[in-house]
């Protein structure tokens, strides 16, 4: 129970530091277009996700107002029914959500938050980022082409992904299916050079004292979302080169013998399975690559708007690491239908029930964190609070199908949808919103509206649980997914049509309302309340840097010393409660009240 | 860093100055460039590996037929072995900091290096004027994919090196020189093991 205030007794001189050569930007276009600085990438990713992003929502609201309102609409047939759900997939779970955790979060948040000066491979750093536009690019351009998109669904499964009778796979006009495959290889080296960037920074650039036990959560959540994402990845690289090639070159690597309108095709022998076993080891992993960034970043929020220690810090970090392990060898969970030998469907049944446990220790720490501390409903902190009774809802239905048993019945229904919606749909955009209500005076120098904030808050939580938590019970009732319309289907009764129309008007009112959160953004940066120096009185190194927002090199003449841990709130006798990571001290367990 | 070791510290026990007698920084003792090699190549090792994995998996179907392996692939296979000899030749050089030798080295290095791309792609010729097409068989499909790639890295490896050749010849500094080429050499020697083992794949299956 120690008691001490910080002192200057264990100051360490700050001695030479090793100066990194930093590439000084001389014309507005290598300063803000092909910049090298890691907080100027980190932008462009985050603008050139969420702008994709928002393609993705608009894509969103064409599907829904077809379930809701079937035959209503003369613009929405079902190719473009097929093709709204396979981009809308696609973009929001790799173009946005990898690409703004680990491209924008990533590059903002490591080089500031272990003390380093930018990343280790700024010029690599900057082509990832270029690599990337051309995937996004390459994937809006399939919607120009004859024929449009591919509608294969965002799994791309074979054999059907390539036949003609596809949307985007069509004979003479089926560009879409090979440009979204060369987007998704192109993306894939672009994150390659960002990530090998993540993962050097992490191990070889924190500055001194920044031990690995040192470091925010933040940083740990995204370091090893990195890794799982730089060996997952190729495995859909090899998908979508060998799928490519199926199509083009009439290869039989994944195309089984068919006969298609009484006539049997060139293709022959090949596996569909092989493909969704390649798909889905990359596809698992690609939640957790989603999810780590969003635990870490939540950990580090609820702790400085609870202003106190994380609980169990870590066991936090070695949940974070057997998470990831365990990612890879729950794979095959998502092929339950495809047919497999019981045994297989009971291993890795078993093992999608065992990630629950340090997932659930995670979310223990998380209570036990808010457990009698001085919790602060900012913005930030109600997102953070949002996303762990979202995370906790899609969590625990993710128990029910993991199940083999329960899974059978319930994979074709709305029900699936509704679940990943939750843990890797709400969940997440929960914490980016809460990360940015509090980076943004960082990245700025001014803090969003708090009115504004607060509306959009209540408004996306409240209205992702109305859309959502009807989706599951249309999926108990019975009502597929991937369905262009119902028709007269016996057991699907009227009631079921008539929430479909209010999830739809919900989905559209709740969309509509994301523009306030833009208003923000654009007001706020010009008219917000100027935030001064760390406004949140947050004790990681981001915030203690002599400018705000940091400027080229972060960190002035001398990178920061590091004497602490980032979880020093709540100090009794420090000034404003808390030490910050830079701040010398003597003594230990200063936090511990 | 034991990497095992600072992950079983208790940092909110630990306040206090940056670690060590001198506070130095805790990190692989290693530079940079060469981590980031080495997490690049176990990236590619996993590519290749799903590859093979796949190639495992695709064989066990009866339609598969094993392709020929034309004489000329171990021709192929000692042109690699003088341009990875020749890339270790110029790090030895570079150590004992004989630019001319180095400079020499790496040229050789290349030149061996585009000679097995070509004959790569006389192979190729060969086996697609015999009527091995790449939609014939899943074997030669195979065979196709895996050399591609393979030429493909090679040819990323080529531009690293004509880098590492601009180097040397505007002067830099010969520590600098030395951890470049050794890069190349480490790259080089990685993509020959990645060759062995798909020729192994190709010759016994």
């Amino acid at each position: 129970m120690a008691d001490i205030a910080p002192t200057a007794g264990s100051q360490v001189p700050p001695a030479e530091v090793e100066e990194v050569e930093l590439y000084h930007a001389k014309s507005f276009w290598t300063k803000y277009i092909f910049s090298q600085d890691a907080k100027v990438i980190a932008i462009q990713y985050s603008s050139t996700a969420i702008g994709i992003g928002l393609v993705g929502l608009v894509l969103s609201w064409m599907m829904r107002l077809q379930l809701g309102f079937p035959e209503s609409f003369t613009f929405i047939d079902a190719t473009d029914y097929y093709q709204f759900i396979t981009i809308h997939g696609m973009i929001m779970v790799i173009y946005l959500l990898t690409a703004l955790f680990l491209g924008g979060f990533g590059n903002y948040l490591i080089p500031l938050m272990v003390g380093a000066r930018d990343m280790v491979f700024p010029y690599v750093n900057m082509l990832s980022y270029w690599v990337y536009v051309g995937a996004v690019a390459v994937l809006i351009a399939s919607f120009f082409v004859p024929g449009g998109p591919t509608g294969a669904g965002w799994t791309l499964y074979p054999p059907q992904a390539i036949l003609p009778g596809t949307p985007g796979a069509d004979a003479g006009s089926g560009g879409g299916i090979v440009l979204m495959l060369i987007s998704l290889a192109l993306f894939i080296i672009g994150f390659t050079m960002g990530g090998l960037n993540y993962v050097v920074t992490v191990l070889q650039a924190r500055t001194r004292g920044m031990t690995l036990m040192r470091m925010p959560l933040t940083i740990w959540g995204i370091f090893v979302a990195t890794v799982l994402a730089l060996l997952a990845f190729p495995a859909l690289f090899v998908g979508a080169v060998m799928m490519t090639l199926d199509r083009l070159l009439g290869t039989s690597f994944f195309m089984p013998t068919i006969v298609q309108a009484g006539e049997q095709l060139a293709y022959g022998g090949g596996s569909p399975i092989l493909f969704q076993h390649l798909f889905w080891f990359f596809g698992h992993p690609e939640v957790y690559i989603v999810a780590l960034p969003a635990f870490g970043i939540v950990s580090d929020l609820i702790s400085v708007h609870a202003r106190r220690h994380i609980f169990g810090y870590r066991m936090m970090v070695w949940a974070i690491v057997i998470i990831g392990a365990l990612s890879f060898i729950v794979w095959a969970h998502h092929m339950y239908v495809s047919g497999m030998n019981p045994w297989f469907g009971f291993f890795f049944a078993t093992t999608t029930l065992i990630i629950a446990v340090p997932t659930a220790l995670k979310v223990y720490n998380w209570t036990l964190t808010l457990w009698r501390a001085n919790i602060n409903l900012t913005i930030p902190m109600l997102f953070a609070l949002a996303f762990i009774v979202t995370f906790v809802n899609g969590g625990i239905t993710g128990l029910f199908l993991g199940n083999v048993v329960v899974d059978v019945p319930l994979s074709d229904t709305m029900f699936v949808v509704a679940h990943f919606h939750m843990v890797m749909g709400v969940a997440p955009i929960m914490v980016i919103f809460g990360a940015i209500y509090h980076w943004f005076p960082l990245m700025t120098g001014r803090m969003l509206h708090e009115g504004m904030g607060q509306f959009h808050f209540w408004v996306t939580f409240l209205g992702a649980y109305t859309i959502f938590l009807p989706i599951h019970y249309l999926g108990l009732l019975g009502v597929p997914r991937r369905y262009f319309e119902m028709g007269e289907t016996g057991y699907i009764p009227a009631s079921a049509h008539d929430l479909n129309a209010f999830v739809t008007v919900v989905t559209l009112l709740v969309g509509v309302a994301q523009i306030v959160f833009f208003i923000n953004v654009f007001w706020s940066m010009k008219h917000g309340k100027l935030a001064g120096k760390n406004p949140w009185k947050a004790a990681s190194l981001e915030w203690q840097t002599p400018e705000v927002p940091p400027a080229h090199g972060n960190f002035g003449k001398e990178l920061p010393l590091v004497y602490r841990w980032a979880y020093d709130y709540g100090v009794p006798g420090a000034p404003d409660d808390f030490i910050a990571q830079d701040q010398p001290g003597s003594g230990e367990g200063a936090h511990r009240t | 860093m034991n990497l095992f070791r600072e992950m079983t510290k208790k940092p909110w026990l630990e306040t206090g100055a940056p670690e060590g007698p001198d506070g130095e920084v805790a990190a692989f003792d290693l530079p940079r460039s060469t981590l980031g090699l080495r997490v690049f190549l176990v990236v590619v090792t996993v590519l290749f590996t799903l590859f093979i994995v796949a190639y495992s998996d695709r064989m066990l179907i009866a339609d598969w037929k094993a392709m020929p392996e034309p004489w000329l692939l171990w021709v192929n296979t000692a042109i690699l072995v003088l341009a990875s000899a020749a890339l270790h030749w110029a790090t030895l050089a570079a150590r004992a900091e004989r630019l001319a030798d180095v400079k020499t080295g790496l040229m050789t290095g290349a030149a061996f290096s585009l000679a097995f791309i070509t004959g790569q792609l006389f192979v190729w010729q060969t086996l697609v004027a015999e009527g091995y097409f790449a939609d014939s068989n899943p074997a030669n499909a195979f065979f196709y994919v895996l050399t591609a790639l393979h030429g493909l890295h090679f040819l990323g490896g080529i531009g690293a090196l004509g880098l590492t050749f601009a180097k040397t010849r505007r002067g830099a500094d010969i520590a600098e020189v030395r951890q470049a080429v050794d890069l190349c050499a480490v790259y080089w020697h990685f993509l020959f093991v990645v060759w062995l083992v798909v020729f192994g794949l190709l010759l016994f299956t």
